[in-house]
């Protein structure tokens, strides 16, 4: 086992794969010479050649389309779209292509590219560098859609995502890729060095996708949310007092449904977090399923916790997110209603 | 012999370490290039695109037929704003360095660009600009403490704390709205000029990308409408050798220059010494003459370089060399600018120490103003309830709801 941050977990899949298989290769700008803007392709091409770690024209849309074709012939690409704001010149690639190819042609053709791409806000990066588009891609029926909250599981799910012959959308919290973090911004960050989920083997293994799991148990009300939000929800447990059963999807597509619905049964309270706009947002396909699957066990109707629905502001970062005031607010109210 | 496929790498030619190499770059004698009427057949003038349109030569001699005989005011107004792009970039990195402001992107090293450029054009002419035009909207009568203020996302800050510092824009200066993601401005430039000419107007559009950025799908779809509508249109590139990591030659400069973009579509090309404001302003001038006279497009790659980092989120030590900048064959266009007018002697270094002492006070006093209006520590503060304007024109139902949630959790309701 060795101590790491998201980053260096997520360098570390990258490297027990192409280790482990020649096929993988890596794609997209600044991850070659340089490393990544976040480092997290830092030593890959040094240690694989210019071959197999590729630094990229700034065109999101070639990158994504030649990763697919580079797919079809026999290799398994992983691409870097250096921020989630900017993966939108590759949506047609993503939808219209990627997503449907093995459909199209009867499953005769298909192509195993992971997309990784840094999400979320927190940094001060205004509307261009702190989207959370995932509802997007969950919505599009082909492509698995994951976003972890820790490095261990970042590190397992990206090597579950390369070695899957489906292609994975793999978003990347950038807020937490040094640290969790409990939504105070003023409070000095917190390395991932005395984290359990900072303790990830340096070799090979796997976190499947398409499996939620149980962060906190607990018994009054279950908490569903993925990435950062998974943080706020552990620090908002401990600020209200309320026993908490925190839920981290991982997975939002293929999303694992026994594993909420069965907490909701246990606990009778549902709230829904997630750090992306509302409105026709991940949440909305989360509070159908449980509604219609835990109807009967529910004591109160399913809150949302959401960013709000405008483009993320630069100025009012902190009233845009929805941090620990909101999630604890969120609790309360779901608790206080008969 | 067998011969197998290999991918090609481009590689630069110097990484940290190594010794700065600029062979790669194709330069000309100042005052070699040939000037076309504007009504040229873009067949004929293909030569621009591989050439490099120099006026200053390397002992600071102004020459050729691109020569536009700037007198002492031009040239002192083409200096002034240049110094005062370079000055208040200088005082911009420094104040995001004392975690001031979040974000910086400095021009320096292509602030001939910007200038000469909006020189060149009319003021009902539109610019479409990228992240690095910061001159442009100074010298369209942006004023410093206003462009401090959007930095700062404070009460008089034109976005309205929306924005990354510097994504600038100014409605009354015609030039539009920085986005952040590369390359869009692009077709909308293509499209402002289109509606110029339904309308039956004579003002054109310009717009600028970075040699990285032309690999992204707009700038390609941009071309092509402009060709095929003969759009009056500017379309330029500003190839200041990097993009972050990358070298120019992994946006696809190493065989044609960027400036033959376009020569497949019938836009012909210009390649311009992009550090030497006098010639970047005569082939604009001769670009926006044909687009006013229904001449169509014209691409110009304006040959320059990224003296500073990318952003001050970037460190340029760890991919090319420290001393790079200072070994560009096309040196600094300040300096050039500068040399020339000593030389003819309407200049002289101690009425360039002043100049820029003035230009400094100038800045610093517009940043003492621009902290009125509020910094990331101290008040006054835009309104919270603002961040839900502008969504719509008008604010539907579910963000008026918000608003009032957020206005109640804020007040710890």
């Amino acid at each position: 086992m060795a101590r790491m941050n998201m980053i260096e977990a997520i360098r570390s899949a990258h490297e027990v794969m192409m280790e482990k298989d020649p096929t993988v290769v890596v794609l997209g700008q600044d991850v070659g010479y340089f490393g990544g803007v976040f480092r997290c392709t830092d030593g890959l091409q040094r240690k694989f050649g210019e071959h197999r770690v590729i630094d990229a024209p700034i065109s999101e849309g070639g990158i994504i389309g030649t990763a697919i074709g580079m797919g079809v012939n026999g290799l398994r690409p992983v691409a870097e779209i250096q921020f989630a704001d900017y993966i939108y010149p590759g949506f047609d690639q993503i939808v219209s292509e990627l997503a449907r190819l093995r459909y199209r042609s009867g499953g005769d053709f298909f192509s195993p590219v992971t997309i990784r791409t840094p999400c979320g806000g927190g940094i001060h990066g205004g509307q261009t560098h702190s989207q959370s588009p995932e509802a997007i891609f969950t919505h599009v029926s082909g492509i698995k859609t994951v976003m972890p909250s820790n490095p261990y599981d970042a590190k397992g799910l990206l090597i579950s995502a390369i070695e899957s012959d489906d292609p994975v959308v793999f978003f990347e919290p950038k807020r937490i890729y040094n640290g969790p973090f409990d939504g105070d911004p003023e409070k000095p960050a917190i390395s991932w060095n005395t984290h359990p989920k900072g303790e990830v083997p340096e070799g090979y293994y796997t976190v499947p996708l398409g499996q939620a799991v149980i962060t906190r148990p607990g018994n009054d009300i279950t908490i569903i949310t993925y990435g950062t939000l998974v943080h706020i929800a552990i620090a908002a447990a401990a600020a209200t007092g309320v026993d908490c059963e925190i839920i981290d999807v991982r997975t939002m597509a293929p999303l694992d449904v026994v594993t909420l619905t069965d907490s909701v049964k246990k606990t009778g309270r549902c709230l829904i977090a997630h750090e992306a706009t509302q409105f026709g947002g991940y949440g909305a396909e989360l509070t159908a399923t449980i509604q219609k699957e835990c109807f009967y066990d529910l004591e109160a109707p399913i809150g949302r916790v959401a960013g709000w629905d405008t483009p993320y502001p630069h100025a009012f970062e902190w009233q845009y997110f929805p941090g620990l005031k909101r999630m604890s607010a969120g609790i309360n109210n779901v608790m206080e209603q008969e | 012999m067998t011969t197998k496929s290999r991918l090609h790498i481009p590689q630069p030619n110097a990484r940290p370490g190594d010794k700065p190499d600029f062979s790669y770059l194709n330069l000309a004698p100042a005052g070699s290039a040939d000037k076309p009427g504007t009504d040229a057949r873009t067949r004929d003038i293909e030569f621009l695109s591989s050439g490099l349109v120099r006026v200053l030569d390397d002992d600071h001699v102004a020459k050729g037929p691109w020569n536009p005989d700037f007198d002492a005011t031009q040239l002192q107004v083409g200096l002034r704003w240049m110094l005062l792009n370079r000055v208040f970039d200088e005082r911009m990195w420094q104040i995001q360095r004392q975690g001031r402001i979040s974000f910086y992107m400095q021009a320096t090293g292509e602030e001939a660009v910007s200038i000469a450029q909006g020189m060149a054009l009319r003021p009902g002419d539109m610019c479409f600009p990228s992240y690095r035009n910061q001159g442009l909207f100074m010298y369209r009568g942006v004023k410093l403490v206003d462009m401090m203020c959007q930095c700062l996302s404070n009460t008089r800050d034109m976005c309205q704390g929306r924005q990354l510092p510097i994504m600038y824009h100014s409605k009354s200066g015609n030039v539009f709205s920085i986005s952040g993601n590369l390359g869009t401005q692009y077709p909308h430039a293509v499209g402002w000029a289109m509606a110029s000419a339904i309308k039956g107007e004579d003002h054109i559009a310009a717009t600028w990308v970075g040699d990285g950025s032309t690999a992204e799908a707009d700038f390609h779809h941009a071309l092509t409408f402009a060709a095929v509508y003969q759009a009056p249109v500017i379309l330029n590139i500003v190839n200041n050798q990097w993009a972050i990591s990358t070298f120019q030659g992994t946006a696809g400069g190493e065989r044609r220059p960027f400036a033959a973009r376009g020569l497949g579509l019938g836009i012909p090309g210009i390649r311009v010494d992009g550090n030497d404001l006098l010639a970047v302003y005569a082939v604009t001038t001769w670009a926006a003459e044909r687009a006013r006279h229904g001449r169509g497009p014209t691409l110009i790659e304006l040959v320059t370089y990224r003296g500073g980092a990318h952003s001050t989120s970037d460190d340029p030590s760890k991919y090319r060399p420290k001393d790079e900048w200072a070994a560009f064959p096309l040196g600094d266009p300040i300096e050039r600018l500068k040399q020339h007018m000593i030389s003819q002697g309407s200049w002289s270094e101690k009425k360039h120490e002043q100049l820029t002492t003035e230009l400094k006070k100038e800045v610093k006093a517009a940043w003492k103003e621009a902290q009125q209006y509020g910094t990331m520590t101290e008040g006054p503060w835009l309104n919270p309830a603002t961040m839900f304007d502008d969504v719509f024109a008008n604010q539907p139902r579910n963000l008026e709801t918000q608003c009032h949630r957020m206005l109640e959790i804020e007040s710890g309701d």
